[in-house]
């Protein structure tokens, strides 16, 4: 499945300083849907270079990163449990406090 | 914070033109008389001051009756002769109906002042009316309080409070637009209420020179109607958004760091407030400071802006304002994407249906705490990894460079930093890729032995002396127990030994 995953806001740090990734997941063997937990996992292992711990915490993005599907709040779509389909844009973005 | 001595609430006093005058006169008055007491004291310029203070005198009193007439004609009105007080109420003042402008409510100069609002047919009479009746604090006159306060001084808010106990400094004027030289070493909010005054004269300024607490911020917030959140760190973040939700304000957030911007309005139109949004606060090694991370100047400046904005479209009731909504700025892509957010949490523990977080609970709650981060920018927690006998002090260290002994000295900054300045002779491994350069290290050791006959020591230095700390805590556990860290860094070896190394 071709996604664009995006990271900003300080966690393009954790992947070589690249925001903009455009990636090509498999989904499990079996499974036909790709669910945003997959992906999570999937980018942990395969996108996140340093710190993971400043990307997840337990089995979610740590506290103060703000996961947008296609311009949208995942916890408006179904937070882990969304269905992700071919195209979609996903977002990392970490809160700023800066001024 | 540093915090400014002074009385916590000041009503802004005409101050920069006028009295920069009224000073120069009186100086050349004084350097006359001094002359004058040199020994040209004669009879007849004596007879000549005693008759031109008479003059001033009868001058002065013809002045005081035309102020006193045109103040009885005021007072039918009931604007003249009241005292501006700290609250930010607002009397009719703001918008006195005189002759032939009764029909819209605003006075004659207000309509030639605002004329190009008054155009706008989405905007006009009615939304400039309840801009000039509306009160907004900003907090923070940093890089986005300056320009939220800048405009909103300008566009004819009826009474604008800025709170902050900051000082102006140098490397603050790069973003900060509103601070002039002039007052580098002043109160920024002395500063920034200067440069509105000078902007808009019209409009109520309220200075609060002092930090934003829990002690104080319900009384402060309690007073506007919209609140600006112009901070810089996370812990006021969630304090500001808290004593919104509780005296029910519209909070406009906005943020800036590096490269990027964020901006929302929280606890508007059914909106989430920012605990719904970030119920936890985030790792306190996920908080990057300006101060440490850096930011181009304009980042918060466009930023601000747009805070204005939002600002001034709640105030005036005008638009559909940013609630539910985030928008975020990359500079670097010039690329702004406006994302849609959750909605207000019914599970949330401040503003939720079954919430029971009340002014007592805020007035004890301690933020810094649940942040693990400080209420400022620039205080980052010392730490103290190390036990003393693999630390050297900056002043120890420049007595083994004037002694010649042996040694190599390792700068653990990032490249960028190193690029800024750096130690003589010193190498630069930055901490991020010193575990894959550890040879780096055992070979300019070795030439080092060879150089000296001797066995030579290895030092590590960084910006401040955190990063030094942790490099050394690995370097001894990796092969090189006798490495030792400067304590404080570079900033410490500016202070203590080489007053001329730059700080940044």
């Amino acid at each position: 499945m071709h996604l664009t995953l995006e990271f900003g806001g300080g966690l393009e740090l954790l992947c070589g300083s690249v925001k903009t990734h455009s990636v090509d997941v498999k989904s499990e063997p079996g499974e036909h849907e790709l669910k945003m937990r997959d992906l999570l996992s999937w980018t942990k292992s395969n996108l996140i270079k340093e710190r993971p711990e400043m990307f997840m915490k337990g089995n979610t993005v740590r506290p103060g990163v703000l996961v947008l599907i296609n311009d949208c709040d995942w916890e408006l779509c179904g937070g882990l449990d969304t269905e992700l389909e071919e195209k979609d844009v996903v977002v990392f973005i970490s809160t700023l406090h800066g001024g | 914070m540093r915090g400014l001595r002074s009385p916590p609430t000041l009503v802004f006093r005409f101050q920069t033109p006028v009295s920069t005058t009224v000073a120069r006169t009186t100086s050349n008055y004084l350097g006359e008389t001094e002359m004058g007491s040199k020994g040209v004291w004669s009879g007849s310029s004596d007879a000549h001051l005693l008759g031109e203070i008479e003059r001033l005198k009868l001058e002065k009193e013809e002045l005081e009756s035309r102020i006193r007439l045109l103040q009885a004609q005021l007072k039918p009105q009931g604007a003249a002769g009241e005292e501006q007080s700290a609250s930010c109420s607002l009397s009719p003042l703001s918008c006195p109906p005189i002759n032939g402008t009764a029909l819209t409510g605003l006075s004659l100069e207000m309509i030639h002042r605002y004329g190009r609002h008054l155009l706008l047919p989405d905007f006009g009479v009615e939304a400039q009316l309840k801009l000039s009746r509306s009160s907004i604090l900003v907090v923070g006159a940093g890089g986005l309080g300056s320009p939220v306060a800048m405009y909103l001084a300008a566009c004819g808010v009826g009474c604008l409070g800025i709170v902050d106990s900051d000082i102006v400094e140098l490397n603050n004027l790069h973003r900060q637009i509103i601070h002039t030289e002039a007052y580098i070493g002043q109160s920024k909010v002395k500063s920034a209420a200067s440069t509105c005054h000078a902007i808009n004269s019209s409009i109520k300024l309220v200075e609060h020179r002092e930090a934003l607490q829990v002690v104080n911020a319900l009384d402060i917030v309690s007073k506007y109607d919209i609140v600006v959140d112009a901070t810089d760190n996370l812990p006021s973040r969630y304090m500001i958004s808290d004593c919104c939700v509780l005296l029910n304000k519209p909070l406009v957030s906005g943020a800036a760091l590096g490269l990027e911007g964020q901006l929302t309005v929280y606890h508007h139109n059914g909106g989430p407030c920012y605990r719904c949004l970030f119920p936890n606060p985030p790792p306190a090694a996920a908080c990057q400071r300006c101060s440490d991370s850096g930011v181009l100047g304009v980042v918060p400046g466009v930023i601000g802006c747009l805070q204005a904005l939002e600002a001034i479209k709640v105030a005036s009731d005008v638009g559909e304002p940013l609630s539910g909504r985030m928008l975020l700025f990359d500079a670097l892509s010039s690329r702004i994407r406006t994302v849609k957010i959750r909605g207000r949490s019914p599970l949330c523990p401040i503003c939720g249906e079954n919430a029971t977080f009340t002014r007592e609970v805020f007035q004890s709650f301690d933020y810094e705490n649940f942040t693990q981060s400080p209420m400022s920018d620039k205080s980052s927690n010392s730490l103290d990894l190390l036990p003393e006998s693999s630390r050297i002090s900056s002043k120890e260290y420049n007595k083994i460079v004037n002694n010649g002994e042996p040694h190599i000295l390792v700068d653990v900054r990032p490249a960028h930093h190193f690029k800024i300045a750096a130690m003589p002779n010193s190498i630069n491994i930055p901490l991020s890729i010193l575990e894959t350069n550890l040879s780096t290290i055992d070979s300019a050791l070795k030439q080092a032995d060879q150089d000296s006959g001797r066995c030579a020591d290895l030092y590590v230095v960084c910006r401040r002396g955190n990063d030094s700390q942790r490099a050394v805590d690995f370097l001894s556990k990796n092969g090189f127990p006798m490495a030792k860290d400067i304590v404080g860094g570079l900033q410490s070896w500016a202070r203590d030994v080489d007053h001329s190394f730059p700080t940044y």
